[in-house]
């Protein structure tokens, strides 16, 4: 498993966290003094109405975007003070990025799509190759690993994006809402797959949906409304 | 749809929208218009150089002026005449005579070395001695600084573009022909034509100096009128004392200019018709991608029920509108950036240094105008149909 | 480099686009070579000029003749190694089109002096003993389909036969090839003992007189000195000399064509700055188009830097491809020698021009990626992700 946890086998730690989004003259406060643990190994569903700020806390603890005030630790490092060439490696390490719209390359082949952070490591190509067909073999699509996206269905391409995710074994898996633009079938299938991931391979999720049929697959579910959690849904 | 009407109001909204689209592709419009104008001004700025080459030339003869030189000979420079046969030439029938007798001026000719301006090193300057006749047997000639020579006396004077681009040729300044130096005492202007590039001085000093003798190299002649010279020319080649060749000056000069215009020619044209086939590419590319970004109002619009016929006018008219823009601007800097520039290069034939401007002609603006027209034409086209062949459906759902 | 594939990938994402703009870029290139070429016709006697030769000529013009006399008092003077000479023929053959150089020479000290143009000894043995023998050069044989052994007619413009007539007859008896790719091939040689016989008496001072003298100096150092020498030499005589470096007299004469240089480089100029304006839309608009993509690209963790580099990678491949291409094109087409039938002493694309040609792909490649990547690089991955 990769990196070091805090105290207690926190792998996650939000603290106090505020983001403002300065839109023209307005100020808009999508987090308040926010506080959030996330225990190594869990599978956490992140649930709100649209607006709640599910997306930005995502981006935070994903070093994808700074808090105006608070801290956010990550695997025992403080994500919000590292330079953005630092995190950029940083995320490199630590975290696999699965999307709504899957967002892959069209221009590359599946195997090529889920290789693509592998091309950051010092990895040689035979090493490259491996990873990728472990990954490819993991979600599924050993025989689509040379098929461009557009030939691919949606459930399909979603599950070379959680390839993607998982080829580097990232501390870290980060979903904003993964089966969002799946049928029910397909997105069944990759609930089931982030499942596995999580019980058989000890991968450490955190989901965002808006979906109650998709947070139930998970271990713990909070709830986001108007900048703050909470443990049980907002009517 | 019926009616030429609706066809042509069809037309028009289709070209409206693409043109309110332009703001959005503001880049590859951008391109496609700079790529023709950079064709246009190209052609034409190259092409003036021949132009204004020979427009000097043509300039320095009218239809009733006569040149006579040696047979044989194809420049002045290579001709010789004694003095006998410049009098026979001048006493021919068909000259036109003025008080002080017949308007013929005989004359010789050679080369000097002077410094061009420009650059510093040397220069085959025309010098040419002419008898007084020769004042009258050009046209415009004018002194625009100081006075005319003294006949009989060791002076010159000097034509304004050579006074322009070669040193030491104001008025004051000494010349130095051959072992001598002669003082330049005026400048003269002639409408244009190839005498202001050279340096005059009296025949028969220009004799004394260069050990000519009496002998000359040609007879400038002004005729009775336009039709005389058949009368003049049959009278010269008949006769047994002489051994002459006899032209308009007009058709002279205009062979004088053939090697350099020749070679601007045969190189201008495939310089600018291989940057016309680059262009065509960039208007393609504009034109491409102006379609595929209105792909969806295309086929909504032909969803709706307007016709083939209109879309594919409609881009046509779009691709020829920007590069008429593009021609209009390269025109443009054409002109004002190279009309009348002034510039000398070597007369092959007489192997000294011609003055001339950079002249663009209303001919090779037109021609660079047509060049435009068809860059936008065939750039045009492909998309046109592209555009107008489009399966309605497909179209419609794409994002 | 495994990241190719993805610069590649990117580059085919909108084909036509894509050939279009590498065709604009192959065309410009083809300009170049070609313009480079017909530069290099027209100011490239500079750089062949021997560096050890002068050029003496009369001080006052160009068209007046020196005396033989003086051969003998130059070749006395300290430093000069040779002397040769040579006299403007002014012929034509057949057509006054037909342009060519034809001068009356001495042989042997002729071709001492110009050891690039390559001559089979046979051959100079022959004109040594024919007195109407000419020699001429494989460009203008080839032209006109002349074989050794031939006899070609000319027609002098200035020297005439004691009969009046201008038509002098020569016998080829040697053609000869350049040593270097600019050498002028075009001119034809013949013997100047003949000619000097031969020709009229009509402008009584011309016999015993020549065009102008080549001097060979034994020490390239030393040419200006000599230079000074030998005009002082000739000072107050009849004819006064002005005697300097085969280059300079070329270059002179360059100049008075015209500024060849400053016109090749402006429509150079002119057509770049349009290349410069399609390839750099082409750019930006692909940049555009791939936002998200290249947000996605930093969430999995490039850095801002590498990100950067692959846009820049992507518009000098398509810089270097189509300038390759041009090149090579114009390469091609100027390996035919001369497209004008005759008005250019050479015509070939100098091995230096096709690496300065690369050297602007390059450049190309660079100024029309730079912003794109610049704007690549700045993207807030929050914001670009939304933009998917």
């Amino acid at each position: 498993m990769n990196g070091t946890t805090g105290g207690d086998g926190v792998l996650v730690a939000v603290e106090g966290v505020e983001k403002v989004f300065h839109r023209g003259s307005e100020d808009i406060h999508v987090l308040k003094d926010l506080h959030l643990t996330v225990p190594a190994g869990q599978f956490l569903a992140l649930m709100g109405p649209s607006g709640s700020g599910k997306s930005t806390l995502l981006n935070l603890i994903g070093g994808l975007d700074r808090p105006t005030q608070g801290t956010v630790h990550v695997a025992g490092e403080r994500v919000d003070q590292l330079s953005d060439h630092r995190l950029a490696s940083w995320r490199a390490r630590h975290i696999g990025f699965v999307f709504q719209l899957y967002n892959l390359m069209p221009v590359l082949t599946a195997e090529r799509n889920v290789e693509l952070p592998l091309l950051l490591t010092p990895l040689s190509k035979a090493e490259r190759r491996r990873h990728v067909e472990a990954a490819l073999a993991m979600v599924g699509l050993s025989a689509r690993a040379k098929h461009f996206p557009r030939t691919l269905s949606g459930g399909e391409q979603q599950r070379v994006g959680i390839a993607r995710g998982i080829v580097t074994d990232p501390t870290l898996l980060l979903c904003d809402e993964p089966t969002g633009d799946l049928d029910r079938k397909s997105g069944d299938e990759i609930l089931d797959l982030l499942q596995a991931l999580n019980r058989e391979h000890g991968k450490t999720i955190i989901m965002v949906t808006h979906d109650p049929h998709a947070s139930a697959r998970a271990s713990r579910t909070v709830y986001l409304n108007k900048g703050q959690l909470s443990s049980a849904p907002v009517n | 749809m019926a009616g030429p009407i609706n066809w042509f109001s069809q037309v028009a909204s289709v070209t409206k929208f693409g043109l309110l689209s332009i703001p959005q592709r503001r880049g590859s419009v951008a391109a496609a218009v700079f790529g023709i104008a950079g064709v246009v001004a190209v052609l034409v700025g190259v092409l003036s150089i021949a132009a204004g080459f020979r427009r000097v030339l043509a300039d320095s003869g009218s239809p009733d002026s006569a040149i006579v030189l040696r047979s044989g000979a194809d420049s002045e420079m290579v001709s010789g005449l004694g003095r006998e046969q410049t009098r026979i030439i001048a006493d021919a029938p068909g000259v036109a005579r003025g008080p002080g007798g017949a308007l013929a001026s005989a004359e010789l000719f050679v080369i000097i070395n002077l410094p061009k301006k420009s650059t510093g090193t040397d220069v085959n300057v025309p010098l040419r001695g002419v008898e007084p006749a020769a004042f009258q047997v050009r046209d415009h000639l004018k002194f625009v600084e100081g006075r005319p020579f003294t006949w009989g006396r060791n002076e010159v004077v000097v034509g304004v573009g050579a006074a322009r681009e070669f040193a030491g040729l104001e008025v004051g300044d000494l010349m130095k022909v051959g072992r001598y130096e002669w003082p330049v005492v005026g400048i003269f202007s002639a409408g244009g034509s190839a005498a202001e590039s050279e340096v005059w001085s009296d025949a028969k000093a220009l004799q004394d100096a260069y050990h000519r003798g009496d002998s000359f190299q040609s007879v400038y002649v002004r005729l009775q009128s336009p039709a005389a010279f058949d009368r003049f020319k049959d009278a010269l080649t008949t006769d047994p004392r002489l051994n002459v060749k006899v032209e308009r000056q007009d058709e002279y000069f205009a062979e004088q200019s053939t090697a350099v215009t020749t070679l601007i020619n045969l190189l201008g044209y495939p310089i600018a018709g291989l940057m016309a086939v680059g262009a065509i590419f960039g208007a393609l590319n504009t034109m491409y991608s102006s379609v595929a970004a209105r792909t969806r109002e295309i086929a909504t619009l032909r969803a709706l029920g307007f016709g083939r016929g209109a879309v594919v006018a409609s881009i046509m008219l779009e691709s020829v509108a920007l590069a008429l823009l593009g021609g209009v601007i390269g025109a443009a800097v054409a002109y004002f950036g190279f009309n009348g520039f002034h510039a000398s290069t070597i007369n092959w034939q007489s192997f000294s240094s011609l003055t001339f401007a950079f002249a663009v002609t209303r001919g090779l603006l037109v021609q660079g105008i047509v060049l435009a027209t068809l860059i936008g034409v065939l750039g045009g086209l492909l998309p046109a149909f592209r555009a107008a062949w489009l399966p309605i459906a497909s179209a419609l759902r794409q994002l | 480099m495994k990241f190719l594939h993805l610069v590649w990938g990117n580059l085919m994402r909108k084909k036509l686009r894509t050939a279009l703009t590498l065709l604009s870029i192959v065309v410009a290139f083809l300009l170049f070579g070609f313009l480079s070429a017909i530069k290099e016709a027209l100011t490239g006697g500079v750089s062949i000029a021997g560096a050890n030769r002068l050029i003496v000529r009369h001080k006052v013009s160009i068209i007046q003749l020196l005396p033989y006399s003086y051969k003998a008092r130059m070749e006395r003077l300290p430093g000069v190694a040779l002397v040769t000479h040579q006299t403007w023929f002014g012929g034509i053959y057949q057509d006054p089109k037909n342009f060519f150089m034809q001068c009356p020479v001495d042989p042997e000290s002729f071709l001492a002096m110009f050891p690039e143009f390559l001559l089979p000894p046979a051959q100079k043995a022959a004109w040594l003993q024919t007195r109407t023998g000419a020699i001429v050069g494989r460009k203008t044989a080839e032209r006109f389909g002349w074989k050794v052994g031939d006899r070609v007619p000319i027609v002098s413009t200035i020297w005439a036969q004691p009969d009046g007539s201008r038509r002098w007859t020569f016998d080829i008896v040697g053609i000869f090839d350049g040593r270097e790719k600019n050498t002028d091939t075009t001119p034809l040689f013949f013997r100047y003992d003949y000619f000097d016989e031969v020709r009229e008496q009509g402008h009584s001072w011309d016999r015993g007189q020549v065009g102008w003298y080549t001097i060979r100096v034994s020490d390239p150092a030393q040419a200006g000195a000599v230079a000074k020498a030998v005009d002082a030499e000739f000072e107050n005589s009849s004819a006064e000399t002005k005697t300097e470096p085969e280059g300079a007299f070329v270059q002179a004469w360059v100049n008075q064509v015209g500024n060849i240089a400053l016109i090749t480089a402006s429509i150079l100029g002119a057509v770049f700055f349009t290349i410069l304006l399609v390839a750099g839309n082409t750019m930006s608009q692909s940049v555009r188009e791939r936002i998200g993509e290249l947000g996605v690209l930093k969430a999995i963790g490039f850095t801002n830097g590498q990100v950067l580099a692959m846009v820049l990678l992507e518009s000098c491949v398509l810089a270097l491809l189509g300038g390759g291409l041009g090149l090579g094109l114009a390469w091609l087409a100027t390996s035919h020698g001369d497209p004008t039938g005759g008005y250019l002493p050479m015509f070939f694309l100098p091995p230096r021009d096709l690496l300065v040609g690369l050297g602007f792909s390059l450049v190309l490649g660079v100024v029309t990626g730079v912003l794109p990547a610049l704007q690549a690089m700045r993207l807030r991955v929050a914001e670009a992700l939304r933009r998917m």
